[in-house]
This record gives structure tokens, C-alpha cells and sequence, in this order.
């Protein structure tokens, strides 16, 4: 088998890897490099745990090929943390209580990335349409919802 | 997933080339765009092709102009990408209504249009809304490039009228004229995630007093195919698409019918509920319509 | 039971230690772990639902290059003809053995016949495909009537059902049955004014975890082997691989990874003892997870079910007497949450005069396991519908209906026992009491209310805890945190030492590090495992005023321990500045040297917990499609150690129980292949699916627990199948006996009625 050559950007920093066609970022990402903090609950698009942004735009890695990467800024939840600290999105997750076996978190922090980047001060609805493409089977969403309420209204200000 | 070989082509010509060469040896190629049902596809070993050939460097796939008289939608452009495209959300909302249904946020940040009627799923959404407004694909192969109606692409069961060594390069849509609109609705049994149970799309164009004088409604997930049910149109046009009118087209369409039993329904609710869809989306199509007359657009 | 006690952090709601590693991907989950030289595991399943194995050869596959073993059920010891698995998952270690291998028949569709081991993931499939299984296929048992009828296929020709007045020697696929009654129930009808009857169907449901099993073993050349795993219940899984393979409990290790969902489903043992022989056959570390697909096809949904229910009332709401009728599917092998669902229909009320008949069945579908509250939703689905008609028969509120009969402190539960002090009351009256049970409907929307209930587990615990030299504090124990229970020991550790909550950290060790647990299932982690948290901190607390009175030179009877500090006890010696537990950890060295202790248990008095749920629901009458406009749980906490993850048990629970009673089920062929095992079409909520969920949490508490707590993590399930159903009668004004509320079926229903 023909490995391809991939040279790619995670988290701000350069990556190469060997890769087979067939495999997928997710396979790449969790196995080849180690980056477990990616989940794959599914394999088939349907369950979000495998969440990453590829040039900003909000994925299943698990619907990538690696070898469709080359060139791309792919960001992980290994990536989200600041210089600073803790992302406030993780900040908020674990303030709200908004997890609880944490396997969907990783996806789920991803995704309200890409929601709040997009869309500052979103609905609740928009909130829960953004986010439905993440399974969460423990919270309910009830949990997750308000904490990403709660990080939009810090993004938004003081009123 | 079975062991294949990948490439990706960054011109038409190179692209051609590709599918032209393994066409000749006979090796399945399968063409790439977004890839969200592709990739489940040959994960299930569903398809087990030698060669996938990705179309998404090639500038021309992922071209979008629209033009004063067409709208070119390249084959490889995601869905998300189409609906932050204010202008064309505005012109086109009930296809772009359709290519938003498809799956989540994730799905959406790869899955095409062209990908969607490739995959010829009875089920995808983007289909009967593509026939309701007249799409035409943009086919190129060795012998050139040729267009027919969508209507007229999708064969049967994930069978489409590509041929070996050909390629869905775009979509053409005649630009909506004035007082012009559409729209789409499916049922899906939850509000996210699901395929469609069945769908109906629908455009409609009113005169200056108001009365339909063209239509188009197509149906999907109740077929084989998408199908395109010219009866419901005649029971629009010539009316002010009030609620006789459009019960009659609903009528139509739960007659033009033809569905099966499965996990996601059975053959009563789907025929019943395309009717529901019907008179919902020509509502929805008639009023969005209405607004543009009396904007004079 | 309602005096305030001031806790200092009983109640709160601090952010969980384990909260960074697991919102930066850090936490290692099931597959998150990969060792150097490991190779690949997968296994090969039945195609059929039911067929006899007649010969398989793996000779081609292992002989492919890259591929280092391969077993089939031949590989295995013969499955343990005694023992049974314990906690609540039910049924024998050997037919659980004959789950993880199939031998002579496969008995499901998915149901394992081989596995292999091989260089990559792709090349155990190319082995799997060069496998050669002859089956000899029989006609698949899918449907409970026709599995209890006479002349059905028979799963197995050994299955003579148990219980029965008198002995059979006829085998059967009803492989128990249980009669629970008392007083007379003819008597009791003839009492009554109004009687509602109903009988209920509901298909097979999955857990629906997110994270699919997996695990990694590596197998010395001694038979000495080390599982990671996600797990409930790492004890039980090294115990059971045991027994399956016949090896020595001693040479097994079973390290518990962070744990990506679980609600009963990882209390069973599936790939553990498969990758254990596996690694021991290629002489290196064996990983294997299965698919989502595999999850749904080859792990235990829980039970389909069909229920009669008769209930007789007088015209003042008082309960005359109910029957129940209930089968419930085991899958292929006995083992099924049929009991608790017979101990549980009647459990909210006070009834002189009832039957319960309960049968459990044999058919071909995967062996089912334990799925939250196991067996009470589907038992109390139908109780509670019916107990919602009733009310409509007798124009009354249906929370007064139960209320008027609701059981209490005394009232002898349908399963033997007196109930001790419980909170069924407290619930139905804060029900009545909420906003959201008397604010108002849009129009044409329904509301409907049911109850909940779940023993709640004590079962055995240990637990240690080891104070640093800084006086922080370490606690250790045995059960996997599958949803902030790190944080529940921290608070209980904290609050009974005195210290602040940011001194406690919780591990959870593995089975060479720490005492045994039993698994982390039947809402008994808080309650058992908190217990013996809570014992070995209060015997810290005694070694600390013992270290003070050392240091002090006086008696150990005149230290007190108040809050958090040894002082002396009025008028000792005021001039003896108070010892903190830092104070006391520093000066160690010279007082005994270091601070430890450890208490285990088998934990008594466990506080069943109560719940009543409110829906309201919108009916789309031209599609069938149900909208939940808002949800509100209510149940008895006992008291709430970590309030946000008690709040988000009963919401989880809630999503749950809404997910079941709207669109999900296993849907098979005639075949017996399910069609819908992926999240596709397994429908399993969405976040767009839902509402808020609101809740209020009622403490009436557990006086067999230093803090009360009773355990939630159960009953938060039950309640919802029947609100749901009962707010679509009250949107429609059709009785829908059957779950899933699916669009079909609700239109369907709409239709019949001629609307």
C-alpha cells in the first residue's frame, strides 16, 4: 500500500504524517499522532464526538480523509485552551456542570467554537440546532445549553 | 474500508484525464466531493471502488456566479458555504432550505449539492427542491460537456446517468423570474439528524394580479426517485393558490406516490404526510411569492 | 425527617476534579489508550439470528500474513456450569460465557463466533472475511407471543421453565416466571366502581452510550494479564474474565478508564476476556473496540415488553385491586429485569389486593443487560398510563388520584419488605404544588403526569483515604466516575473532615490498588461508596484527636474535632492552640507517622427514591409529530450531595425516558436483523429535540446514610414513558397504549379515530 504524504497545520503547528487513502483524519489524528482528545463514537457523521474545524468550518473528522488535509489549519480540542488558561467555553462546561461521563465534551466544545465564532449572541434555538449534530446521552442538553448561553453573554459584555 | 488509491485533480482536464484511464481499465472510480456520504458508504463497504478521484481543487467545481439570467452552483460546494450567501439564499430559498437540512452543522461544513444528487438517495432532501426549480446538471467527460434536467439524471436507487469517465461538474438554475419563489419541506420524525420520511418541494410564479400561472412541485422519498408530479402543478396554476387549490395539489402528490414500508415509515403515513408537505411548502412558496410582488421584485 | 442540617458543602455544586482533563481531551477513555507492540482485535459475528455452528475453519486466516491468532468458542474452557453474574446485570456466568463466545449456536444476529488478532485493523478484517463458518439455519424466535407459544421454535432444548407450581420436563422459551400477590383480588374488583384495563407494548431500547466498548490486555508469557477498559464495574469484569477463562483472579489486573457513558450497559463483560486470550495466543498487547454498529447488534438493549394491567377503584379514588400481566423479552439467554419490573408496577400505592404474573422469555436477540432502573419503566409505563385513565373515569386530578393512594413510611411495598421513610408524598404535593403543573397550556397542547421509583443499591464498597503531608487529603476507591461521582466523594470527604473541598482528590484505583466495589450501577456509588468514604474520614478524624492528645500530652477523650481542627474540650487547657488537620499531617512523623484509613462494607439501608414527572407536549394532527414544550422532574434526592449533578441525572434521565417514549426501538426483519443499528435511525434525542428540563429536587432523607442520600441515578428514567403518554392523550384525547409515540403510529392512531 502507498502511503501519501500529508504536510498540515494542528493547532497552529506544523504536521506531517503517512497516511493510507482510506484512512480518515479521525484515524490519523487519534491513532498515528496521538491526538486522543478527539472521540469517535459513530464512524458515520451521525454522533459528533469527532468534531474539529478544518479552516474554521465545524467537521466530523470521522468524514475527512487525512489525505484530503494537506495544507489546512485543523483545530482540536487539544487546541482550544489559551495562553492564559482554560478556553471560556471549557471554562463554562465545567462551571455548569454540562458534562458528565465527558465523552461528548470534547465535540461539544468544538462545535459552540464554531457557534459563537459565528454567531455571538445565538437563540436559544439557534443554540440547540448548531449543537444538534452532538450526542450527548448523559445531560439532557439542559446543562450544555446554559453554559453556552452563559459564555455568550461574557462574550457579549457587561450590558 | 477496503484499500484504495486517492488523487486530486486541480483542473477539469486533469480530472477527465483520471476518470478517462481507469474508465478504460475498467476500474471503478469514484468521484469525491464532500464526501459525508461517500465515506459511510465505503466505511459499510457499501461500494469498494479502486480509485477515488477528488473533484474539490478543481477551481470550476467550486465555482458560484449568479448571473442575471442563470445561477451556477459548482458540484463541490458545501452546503454552509451556499447558505452564508445572503443573495442566494434570498433568490433560491427553498433550495437552500433543502441543502440546510441535510444532517448537522457538521454535515453541512462538507456535504454538496452535487454530492447529494450524485448519491441519488430517494431520500435526499436538495432533489425534489432542485427539480421544483428546474436545475440542470453540468456533466463533463471525455466526450465533453453535456446538461440535461435533474429530473432526468437520477435513475433509480443510488443510480444516476453518469457515465464512465464522467464527472457532475455544476448546477444550472434558471434565475427565479419576478414574483417567483420556492420552498421545501420534509418530515423527519425528530427535529435534526434524520433522512427524510418523505419531502415535498415547490415553486410557484404569480402573475400581477396574483393568480399562479407557473408552477413546479416534486416529491422525494415517496419514489424511487424524486419525481416531479405535474398533476399537483395544474391544480395550482390558473388559481390564487388558496386553500382549495392547494389541497388539490396535495391530493396529487399523495397520488403520485408510490412508497414503500421501512424503518423510517410505512406507506400510509408517507403518502399522507407528502400531501401535508405539499400544501405546507406551496403555502410557504405562495407567501414568500406575494412578498417579492409586492416589493416589484 | 425535614430538620435543616448547616453543610458547609453538602449541596453545593463545586466543579468536579477531573473537570480539566476532561474538557481539554486529556482523560484517556476506552480507546484513548495505545501500548507499544499492540496489535488489532476483532470479532467475527453470526449473520444469522439463529443457526447451529457446524464447523468453523480459521486455518486460511491464520496463515495470512499479519495475522497473529484466532479463536472460536473451542479456544474457551467449558462455560461455568454454576454462579450467576451479580449486580444488576442478571443471568448466569455461563450462558454470559456463551454471550462472549458463542459454542454450539449462535443465537442472535451479531452474535460472536470468532475473533482474531492481527498486525492492523484492516487485516483482522481481511482474516474475519477468510473465516469459514458453516451454519445450519433455524428459524429465528422474534416476537414474545409467538416465543411463549406452544410449538415455537425453542432457543434452547434445555430451557425449562422455572418457578412453575409444578416441575416441567417439557422444554420452553419462557424461561421463569414469578407470581407476586396479595389479598383477593376477585374480592377487590367487586369492590370497585370504575375499572380500567389496558395492555402495552414496548420494543427493545439501548442504553445508547456514546463512547462504544473497548479495551486493551496485555498477556504475559505467565498468564498474568493487565485490562484497560471502560467499564462500570472493573471488580466484576475481572472476577467474570476470570471465570470465563478459567484463570486466577490474582493474575488478573483490570485498570477502569475514564468511562464515556455507560446507564447499565458496561456492566457487562463483552471484549475483555476475548482480547485476555487473544493477547496470551500472540504474545502481545491485544486492543479491541467495537464499532457503533457492533454496539447496537451485539450488547444488551433491555427488555421488549408486553404488559395487561387491570385497575379497580371505588368512586372516591381508593384502589380495590390491580392485576398485572407482564412477559418480558431476556433475549437469547435468561437473565432479564422481568422481577424488578414485577416488583416494581404497583410500588407507588398502597394496595391490599393485587396479582402480578411476570414471564420471562427466551428469543433470538441479543442477550439484553441492564439499562437504568431496570424493568420498572417498562412495568410502570403501564401502570402509570393506566392509573391516568382511571383519574379521567373518576374526573379526578390525577396527582390527587395517587396521592389518595400513595405509599408512605409503613405501607408494605408489593415485594415484601415495610417501606422505611420515603418521599412519594413529598413528591406528588411539590408536583401539585409547582408552577409548571397549573400554568397554562397553548392551545390544543396536552400535559400528563406518572411516577417513578427505583430501590437504589447498597452492595459492597471500600474505600481509603490517605491524608499528605500537607493535610490535603487523598481519597481512593473502587468505583468508576461515570458522572461527577469524584466530585460527590470529595464534598463528603471534605464535609465530614472539615476541610476545604479544593484538599480532596478523589481517585478511583484499580483492582491491584484498592479495595473491592461492586459496580457503579443501581444509583449505589453516592450512597455505599460515599458511606465508606464517610466511615474512613470519621476514623482520620478519631487518629487525629489521637495524634492530638499526644502531642498535647493529654487524653484522647478531651480532643474534639471541630471543623476541621483537634481543640481541646472546655476546660481542659485553653491555652492549646487548635491543631488543623495540616497541623496534625506535618508533625506525623513524630506522632505514629502517616495519617491512612480505609473502611468496606456491604452497605445496608439503601433509600428507595421516588420521582413524578410533568410533560407537556404539542400533537402535530396532521403528521403525528410530537413537540416537547416542556419537561419538569421532581424526585426524592434523599438528600443531594453535588446539587448541578443530581440536576443532571434527573435531566439525563428525563432525555432519556422522552427519547424512548418518542421514536426509539430496535426495529428487526423477519429475519431477525436489526435495521436500524446506528444513531441514524436509532433516534435517540438531539439537542433541538428538547426543552429545558426543569427539576426540584425533594430531601426527604435516607436516615441509613451519614448524609442521607438515597441515590438518583436510576428513577429519573421512569417516570417520562408514562407522562409522555399520558400528555398525548391529553393533547389528542386517544389513549396510545404502545411506545414509541412514532410519527406513524400517532397518526395512525389520529386517523382510527376518524380524525
Amino acid at each position: 500500500m502507498n502511503k501519501i504524504q500529508v504536510i498540515t497545520s494542528i493547532n497552529h503547528e506544523e504536521v506531517e504524517f503517512l497516511c493510507e487513502p482510506q484512512e480518515t483524519l479521525l484515524d490519523v489524528l487519534r491513532e498515528t499522532l496521538g491526538r486522543t482528545g478527539t472521540k469517535e463514537g459513530c464512524a458515520t457523521g451521525d454522533c459528533g464526538a469527532c468534531s474539529v474545524l478544518v479552516d474554521d468550518r465545524l467537521v466530523c473528522s470521522c468524514l475527512v480523509l487525512a489525505a484530503e488535509t494537506g495544507g489546512r489549519e485543523i483545530t482540536t480540542i487539544e487546541g482550544i485552551a489559551t495562553e492564559e488558561g482554560l478556553h471560556p467555553i471549557q471554562q463554562k462546561f465545567l462551571d455548569h456542570a454540562a458534562l458528565q461521563c465527558g465523552i461528548c465534551t470534547p465535540g461539544l466544545i468544538i462545535a459552540t467554537k464554531s457557534l459563537l465564532d459565528r454567531h455571538p449572541d445565538p437563540d436559544e434555538t439557534t443554540i440547540r440546532y448548531w449543537l444538534a449534530g452532538n450526542l450527548c446521552r448523559c445531560t439532557g442538553y439542559d446543562k450544555i445549553v446554559r453554559a453556552v448561553q452563559d459564555v455568550a453573554r461574557d462574550l457579549a459584555g457587561p450590558a | 474500508m477496503e484499500a484504495f488509491a486517492y488523487v486530486a485533480p486541480s483542473s477539469i482536464d486533469e480530472a477527465v484525464a483520471e476518470l478517462a484511464k481507469h474508465a478504460k481499465k475498467g476500474h471503478r472510480a469514484q468521484v469525491l466531493a464532500g464526501g459525508t456520504d461517500l465515506l459511510v458508504q465505503l466505511r459499510g463497504a457499501d461500494i469498494e471502488p479502486r480509485i477515488l478521484v477528488d473533484i474539490k481543487k478543481v477551481a470550476e467545481t467550486n465555482r458560484l456566479h449568479l448571473g442575471k439570467n442563470e445561477i451556477f452552483i459548482g458540484a463541490a460546494i458545501p452546503s454552509a458555504v451556499l447558505n452564508e450567501n445572503t443573495e442566494l439564499v434570498e433568490l433560491l430559498p427553498g433550495l437552500l432550505e433543502a441543502a440546510d437540512l441535510i444532517g448537522s452543522t457538521q454535515i453541512q461544513g462538507r456535504a454538496t449539492l452535487g454530492g447529494n444528487l450524485c448519491n441519488a438517495s430517494p431520500a435526499g432532501d436538495t432533489i425534489p427542491a432542485m427539480i421544483a426549480v428546474g436545475v440542470s446538471c453540468v456533466i463533463i467527460g471525455g466526450k465533453g460537456q453535456r446538461e440535461m434536467p435533474v429530473e432526468k439524471f437520477v435513475l433509480g436507487v443510488g443510480r444516476n446517468a453518469l457515465k464512465a469517465g464522467e464527472f457532475l461538474v455544476g448546477l444550472k438554475i434558471p434565475r427565479p423570474k419576478s414574483r417567483s419563489a420556492d420552498a421545501y419541506m420534509r418530515f423527519i420524525p425528530r427535529t435534526e439528524m434524520d433522512i427524510a420520511v418523505a419531502g415535498c418541494g415547490v415553486s410557484v410564479t404569480l402573475d400581477a394580479k396574483g393568480l399562479c400561472k407557473e408552477a413546479r412541485v416534486a416529491i422525494g422519498a415517496v419514489a424511487p426517485t424524486a419525481i416531479l408530479v405535474p398533476a399537483a402543478a395544474r391544480a395550482l396554476i390558473g388559481t390564487t393558490l388558496d386553500d382549495a387549490a392547494l389541497a388539490a395539489a396535495a391530493a396529487a402528490c399523495s397520488d403520485a406516490a408510490s412508497p414503500i414500508t421501512d424503518k423510517r415509515g410505512t406507506i400510509d403515513f408517507r403518502r399522507k404526510v407528502v400531501g401535508v408537505l405539499c400544501r405546507r411548502a406551496t403555502a410557504i412558496a405562495r407567501d414568500r411569492a406575494l412578498a417579492r410582488k409586492a416589493l416589484g421584485v | 425527617m425535614s430538620e435543616s442540617i448547616d453543610y458547609k458543602l453538602v449541596g453545593t455544586s463545586p466543579v468536579r476534579p477531573d473537570g480539566v482533563d476532561k474538557v481539554t481531551g486529556r482523560a484517556q477513555y476506552g480507546a484513548d489508550l495505545n501500548l507499544p507492540n499492540q496489535i488489532h482485535g476483532k470479532v467475527l459475528r453470526s449473520p444469522y439470528a439463529h443457526a447451529r455452528i457446524k464447523r468453523i475453519d480459521t486455518s486460511r486466516a491464520m496463515a495470512m500474513p499479519g495475522v497473529y491468532a484466532v479463536i472460536t468458542g473451542e479456544d474457551f474452557p467449558p462455560p461455568p456450569e454454576h454462579g450467576d453474574v451479580g449486580g444488576e446485570a442478571g443471568g448466569s456466568i455461563g450462558d454470559l460465557a456463551r454471550v462472549i463466545m458463542a459454542r454450539d449456536k449462535a443465537l442472535y444476529h451479531g452474535h460472536a463466533v470468532a475473533a482474531v488478532a492481527a498486525r492492523s485493523l484492516r487485516i483482522a478484517d481481511e482474516a474475519l472475511a477468510a473465516i469459514e463458518v458453516e451454519y445450519e439455519v433455524l428459524e429465528p424466535v422474534l416476537d414474545l407471543d409467538a416465543a411463549m407459544a406452544p410449538g415455537a421454535p425453542l432457543l434452547d432444548e434445555n430451557c425449562f421453565t422455572k418457578n412453575l407450581p409444578e416441575k416441567t420436563d417439557k422444554p420452553s422459551n419462557i424461561a421463569e416466571v414469578m407470581v407476586l400477590s396479595r389479598g383477593d383480588v376477585d374480592q377487590g374488583f367487586e369492590q370497585a366502581d370504575v375499572i380500567v384495563e389496558g395492555e402495552y407494548r414496548i420494543p427493545m431500547a439501548h442504553q445508547g452510550y456514546i463512547e462504544p466498548h473497548a479495551c486493551i490486555a496485555n498477556t504475559n508469557e505467565a498468564g498474568q494479564s493487565t485490562v484497560w477498559c471502560c467499564t462500570q464495574a472493573h471488580f466484576d469484569f475481572r472476577a467474570i474474565t476470570a471465570k470465563v477463562l478459567n484463570m486466577n483472579v490474582a493474575d488478573l489486573k483490570f485498570i477502569a478508564s475514564e468511562i464515556g457513558g455507560g446507564f447499565g450497559g458496561k456492566t457487562v463483560v463483552y471484549l475483555e476476556p476475548l482480547a485476555v486470550l487473544l493477547s496470551l495466543k500472540a504474545r502481545r498487547p491485544v486492543k479491541m473496540k467495537m464499532t457503533r454498529e457492533e454496539v447496537f447488534r451485539a450488547t444488551g438493549p433491555t427488555s421488549g415488553t408486553h404488559c395487561k394491567i387491570k385497575v379497580g377503584a371505588k368512586k372516591d379514588g381508593t384502589l380495590t385491586a390491580a392485576t398485572a400481566w407482564m412477559a418480558y423479552e431476556a433475549g437469547a439467554y435468561a437473565g432479564s429485569p422481568m422481577g424488578a419490573g414485577a416488583m416494581t408496577v404497583f410500588v407507588p400505592y398502597d394496595l391490599e389486593n393485587f396479582k402480578v404474573e411476570g414471564y420471562e422469555v427466551l428469543l433470538n436477540k441479543p442477550k439484553v443487560g441492564a439499562y437504568r432502573a431496570p424493568g420498572a419503566p417498562q412495568s410502570m409505563h403501564a401502570m402509570e398510563s393506566a392509573m391516568d385513565d382511571l383519574a379521567r373515569e373518576l374526573n379526578m386530578d390525577p396527582l390527587d388520584l395517587r396521592l389518595k393512594n400513595a405509599a408512605e413510611e409503613g405501607t408494605r411495598a408489593p415485594y415484601g419488605p415495610k417501606f422505611p421513610v420515603i418521599g412519594l408524598k413529598e413528591c406528588l404535593r411539590a408536583a401539585k404544588a409547582h408552577p409548571n403543573y397549573t400554568r397554562a397550556l397553548p392551545e390544543g397542547a396536552g400535559r400528563g403526569v406518572a411516577v417513578g421509583f427505583w430501590f437504589n443499591f447498597g452492595l459492597q464498597s471500600s474505600a481509603e483515604v490517605h491524608i499528605n503531608e500537607n493535610g490535603t487529603v487523598t481519597v481512593v476507591e473502587g468505583n468508576p466516575d461515570i458522572g461527577g461521582s469524584r466530585a460527590s466523594m470529595c464534598i463528603m470527604a471534605a464535609e465530614t473532615l472539615g476541610v476545604p473541598y479544593e484538599s480532596v482528590r478523589t481517585l478511583i484505583g484499580d483492582t491491584e490498588s484498592t479495595g473491592f466495589s461492586n459496580s457503579t450501577g443501581g444509583s449505589r456509588t453516592t450512597f455505599a461508596t460515599g458511606m465508606a468514604v464517610v466511615r474512613a474520614c470519621e476514623d482520620i478524624i478519631a487518629q487525629c484527636r489521637a495524634r492530638a492528645a499526644v502531642t498535647w500530652g493529654i487524653d484522647e477523650d478531651q480532643v474534639l474535632w471541630v471543623d476541621g481542627q483537634a481543640i481541646p474540650a472546655s476546660g481542659v487547657n485553653d491555652e492549646l492552640k487548635p491543631l488543623s488537620l495540616a497541623d496534625i499531617a506535618e508533625n506525623a512523623a513524630k506522632t505514629g507517622g502517616p495519617l491512612l484509613s480505609r473502611a468496606s462494607l456491604t452497605a445496608k439501608g439503601a433509600g428507595p427514591s421516588f420521582s413524578v414527572n410533568i410533560a407537556d407536549l404539542q400533537v402535530d394532527r396532521e403528521t403525528g409529530k410530537i413537540d416537547v414544550l416542556a419537561f419538569t422532574a421532581i424526585q426524592d434526592a434523599g438528600r443531594a450531595i453535588h446539587k448541578a449533578y443530581v440536576e443532571g441525572q434527573l435531566q439525563g434521565g428525563a432525555a432519556q425516558g422522552l427519547g424512548w417514549a418518542l421514536n426509539e426501538e430496535y426495529i428487526y426483519n423477519a429475519d431477525g436483523i436489526m435495521e436500524n443499528a446506528g444513531f441514524l435511525d436509532y433516534r435517540m434525542p438531539v439537542a433541538s429535540d428538547l426543552p429545558m428540563i426543569d427539576t426540584h429536587i425533594v430531601e426527604v432523607p435516607n436516615p441509613r446514610h451519614p448524609y442521607g442520600v438515597r441515590g438518583v441515578g436510576e428513577t429519573p428514567i421512569v417516570a417520562p414513558l408514562a407522562a409522555t403518554a399520558n400528555a398525548v392523550r391529553d393533547a389528542i384525547g386517544i389513549r396510545i397504549h404502545d411506545l414509541p409515540l412514532s410519527p406513524p403510529r400517532v397518526l395512525a392512531a389520529l386517523d382510527a379515530a376518524g380524525d
